[in-house]
Order: structure tokens, then sequence, then C-alpha cells
């Protein structure tokens, strides 16, 4: 490891909440400070490549010993270095947003786009936040854990319920 | 013709002319590769702002992962990129592994390495093939298709199907190579070399494929990383990030090739760049196929691996309705994996492709995260199509490499 957990956690008292060490580095954080600490990885330890951005959704997890719903996941890697660091951001549900990094990197724009219609978390300074994958009228976000696998059939999509309307087969 | 002089000398008078013009490339279009939606605003033919839009085929294959125990995962694996279906069955597999600590048979590895490195040359002769036809050159198409035909006849050989493989398992693999197979191989590594060259032939000094690539989508070192471009993409600008050497997965800590790189970070860069890989593969897959006689008689599976049967217990299920299929079987649980999370990702022809994974202790994932290179790249096509004219569009498409079906899930 050549990233000195110390230093960073005197530096960023406030962010890093806890150091793990599963398969990578991995630092659980909070949502305050978050850019800087971010930012100050980027440009002063080398960690230039956002590998990837995704959200989790723990509604009940087992094996959840804290308070937040939802965590923004971000991998990022050190070309020099070769270490791969993975940093976990804590996000509550009632305030569900959280600071966007596409200033950083370009490559976080559909990342958070995505992270945003699976799960509804809006991400703050995002300059064009909008659905990606799912069409732009559909309600709800699908990757959460209380969104039902099968919709009933009111429920559908308006679209859908269209189409099935229009091709119902004449006797 | 008077006429339409006059018309056109009327229409280039009018102020309305200064005002950008919108169009949609796509979702239905022969060079966008599958069903992507481009929002261009022009003026005239130069791009100004190229907006995609993404999700036509959109199958929600992270949700379904979430429902379907880990070898049932593989199998939504093989939709994913269906062009290099091999190569994502192992990411796939990794993560499992990973979390579960398994460890894998050499030989298992070694065949592993070999199907994945066969999904490349696949893949990239496919590329070859479209790029080529989308940007003017007919008779590529048919040779690489001659080419790939034969790879997948030998996939066939192999598990039985063509496209979808589904061949690696968790903790290894799903069938031994029979010697048939081996021959078959070795035969197409001793020819590949001289069919490369041909293709070279063929266009490396054409004077269109020249004007149609060289200078076209310049990204420098920065700008690509900062785009998340991986893969060939990444090294045509210079960068030799290979996930192959720098996390080295399966086999490729034990066979020597070197990660070709470009220098301008063009069109014309990252294909030479894919050209030399096909090479590389080819030598990896002759080198795995030498060390093949070391591990004969060697299982092909971990000791451990979860199993493709149905867990234990079944009888005391009561079968829930469904709400719209009616009543589905519903297995119990098992304990399988450990809590906790994991992180693969190996170097899929197309990209880096990685799975992180989020375990509660059950015999099905709590999140399946894909980061799939497709969906990055489409994303780069904003950035790298500015200032470009509409038939370039055409040819950056082709470079970026994307399927469709790799970018939606």
């Amino acid at each position: 490891m050549n990233l000195a957990v110390e230093e960073l956690q005197k530096k960023f008292p406030d962010v890093i909440r806890e150091v793990k060490k599963g398969d990578c580095l991995t630092l659980i954080c909070g949502r305050e400070g978050f850019l800087e600490f971010i930012e100050y990885l980027k440009d002063q330890k080398g960690f230039v490549y956002l590998i990837d951005l995704c959200g989790v959704d723990y509604l009940n997890y087992p094996a959840k010993n804290w308070e937040e719903r939802f965590e923004v996941v971000y991998h990022l890697y050190n070309f020099e270095a070769k270490e791969l660091l993975r940093i976990r951001v804590r996000v509550p549900e009632d305030d569900c947003w959280h600071y966007s990094v596409v200033k950083l990197w370009k490559t976080a724009d559909f990342f958070e786009r995505e992270c945003y219609d699976m799960f509804g978390i809006e991400f703050k300074g995002h300059p064009d936040l909008r659905r990606v994958l799912m069409p732009d009228d559909w309600k709800g976000y699908p990757l959460r854990k209380d969104y039902p696998l099968a919709l009933s059939e009111e429920e559908e999509w308006e679209v859908y319920k269209e189409l099935v309307k229009k091709n119902k087969p004449k006797r | 013709m008077g006429l339409a002089v006059e018309v056109n000398k009327k229409q280039v008078e009018d102020s309305q002319w200064s005002e950008p013009f919108y169009i949609n490339m796509g979702p239905q279009h022969p060079s966008t590769h599958g069903v992507l939606r481009l929002f261009l605003e022009l003026d005239g033919e130069t791009i100004v702002n190229c907006d995609p839009r993404v999700g036509y085929l959109h199958r929600g294959v992270e949700k379904l992962a979430e429902n379907l125990n880990y070898n049932q995962t593989i199998v939504l694996s093989d939709r994913l990129d269906y062009i290099s279906s091999a190569a994502n069955n192992v990411v796939f597999a990794l993560a499992v592994e990973k979390l579960m600590g398994l460890q894998v048979p050499r030989r298992a590895r070694l065949l592993r390495t070999i199907v994945s490195e066969m999904a490349r040359i696949c893949n990239h002769l496919l590329w070859l093939a479209t790029h080529a036809l989308d940007i003017g050159a007919m008779t590529v198409f048919l040779y690489c298709f001659r080419d790939r035909e034969w790879l997948l006849n030998i996939f066939e050989k192999i598990c039985g199907a063509r496209l979808t493989h589904s061949y690696v398992r968790v903790g290894g693999v799903r069938l031994d190579f029979t010697n048939e197979i081996i021959d078959d191989l070795y035969k197409f590594t001793e020819v590949f070399p001289e069919r490369i060259l041909d293709y070279e032939t063929l266009i490396d000094v054409n004077r269109i494929w020249l004007k149609r690539t060289k200078g076209i989508a310049v990204v420098s070192i920065e700008e690509a990383v900062n785009l998340g471009l991986t893969g060939p993409c990444l090294r045509g600008s210079g960068l030799a990030y290979d996930v192959r050497k720098y996390r080295p997965y399966d086999a490729y800590n034990e066979v020597e090739f070197v990660v070709p790189i470009g220098k301008n970070g063009d069109t014309y860069d990252r294909y030479r760049v894919r050209m030399e890989e096909l090479r590389q593969s080819n030598y990896i897959i002759k080198q795995c196929l030498d060390k093949l006689p070391e591990t004969e008689g060697e299982p092909v599976l971990a000791e451990g691996a979860p199993d493709l049967l149905l867990p234990d217990g079944l009888k005391d299920v009561v079968p829930k309705p469904h709400p719209k299929l009616g009543a589905i079987f519903k297995a119990q649980p098992k304990q399988w994996a450990p809590i906790g999370e994991a992180f693969a990702s190996i170097e899929s022809p197309k990209g880096e492709l990685s799975v992180y994974l989020v375990s509660d202790g059950s015999n099905k994932p709590w999140r399946w995260r894909i980061r799939t290179p497709s969906f990055i790249h489409v994303a780069a096509i904003k950035h790298m199509a500015k200032g470009h004219m509409i038939a370039d569009l055409v040819a950056i498409i082709g470079t970026l490499d994307i399927v469709l079906g790799d970018s939606d899930r």
C-alpha cells in the first residue's frame, strides 16, 4: 500500500469515518467535505482514473450497522502505483443527494445520470441530470430494493399501456 | 438545373441559414451498430453538439442478477456484449471467486485464457469488418467474416454454442477441451498471422482509408483518461494501461505478450493497435496451448464451487404466486457466499469490464454492478464528435467499438 491512510485521516478527520482492508483499500466516508477530499486524491495522490461510480441500496441489509440507506461507491485507480481504491459514501434516504464530480471527471457524467436514474440520488452540480437508461417519463427508481419486480396492470408505463390498447386483436 | 440554383441562392440569402439545424441519427441507422440515437445540433455539415441517447436495449440485467443465483447470472453476461461473450463470462465468475476465495485449477485458468483471447479475435474481426464497411471498404468485411466463422465453429465444438457460450462457470469452466479442439486451434494459430497480413494489405495504406481515419477524433492521454476510455481506445492515445498487465487474472501472468500503443490518438492509431492485438492474442493462445499438456488430467472446476443444481431442502418450499406469471418456484437460499464485497475487472476486447459485487450471505448477490466499456464510450462520443463533419461521425462510432447491448445492459 502506497497510500498513507493515517495521513489522510489526519488531513480529513470529518470525511473519513472508517477504513477497511478487504480485496482493496476501502474508505467509508460522509458527505460533508467530500469534494475537497476527492479533489485532493485526484490532484495530489495520483488517483486520476475513475473506474466506476455506482449506487447501492442497503434497505434491510442483514449485516447493516449504520443509519443511512444508500451508498455511492467510487472505484479509483492510480496508474503509477498500480493501486485500486474504493470510496463508499453514505447518503441518507430523506435527504437524498450527493456532490457531483463531473468537474473532475467527464466520465462521471453518465455514471451519475445512471445512479440518479436507478436510485433517485440527486447529484448537486451536475450540468444535465436526466434519466439515461429508463424512459424520461418513467415513475420510480428501478434498482431500489422496494421497487417491485413486476408491476400490476394499472401501474404499467403509460406508453406501454397505449401500445397494448392500440394492438389489441380485433374480433 | 437553372431553377435549382436559383432556389439555392434564395435559401443562402435567407437569414434562417444561420440558425442551427437539429437531426436525429438513429435509433435505426446501419452504422450505429444497434439502437443508438444521436441527437445532433448541426451547423451546415459540422457537428456543434451531440447528445447520445441510450437505453433502447435496456433489459435490467443488474436487477435481474439480484434475483438469480451466482451461476445463473453468468447466462446474463452472454447477452451484454454478445460479440465477445466468453470474455464477459470470465469477469462474472472472477468476482464471485474473489468473494468466496475459490482457487481455480491451473488447467481451467489456461482454458479461460484461451477462450478470452478467442473472443478478442472474434470481436476485433467483427469490429474491423463493420468499421471498414462503414467507411467504404467492402472486401475486408467478407474476409473477416470468413475467419470469424472458423473461430465460431471451434467455439461450437467447445461448448455447443456459437454466440452465447456460458462456457465459464464459477470456480472453473464447464467442460474440458478434447484433442480435436486443440488440433483445430493449433491449425488456426498457424494460419491466422498470414490472414492478418491479408487485411493489412487491403487497407493499411489505402488512400481512402488513410483520408477517412488519419486525424479523426484525436484524443490526448489526459483527455482519454478523463473521459474514461479504456482498452484499445486508451492505448491508441499512448498509455499502455492493460488490466492483463496491471492486475493479472487467470493465466495472464504466465504468458508473455506486448501491449501495443499508438502515438497520435487518432482513428488510424486505434486501428493499428487493434491489428497488433490480433497478433498478440494469437500468440497468447499458442502459448496456452503449449502449456496445456503439463496440466493433463487436472480437474477443470475448483473444490467447493457452487453447484449448478438447485440447493437442498426444496420439498419444504411453498411456491409463491407471481403477480404476472402465476406460481413460480422459489428455492430456499443456502448459505454460500460470505458477507462482503468484491471488485473484479478484466480487459474485455472493448475495454475494461468490471463487476462490483455486494453479498448479503445468501446464494444471490445483494448488488451486482456491471461497469461496461461501451456505456462510457458512448458518453465519449459527445466530446469526440464536436467540430467534426457528420460523415466522420460514422468513423468515430466505429473506432470506439461499441455494442449497444453492452451499453444499455
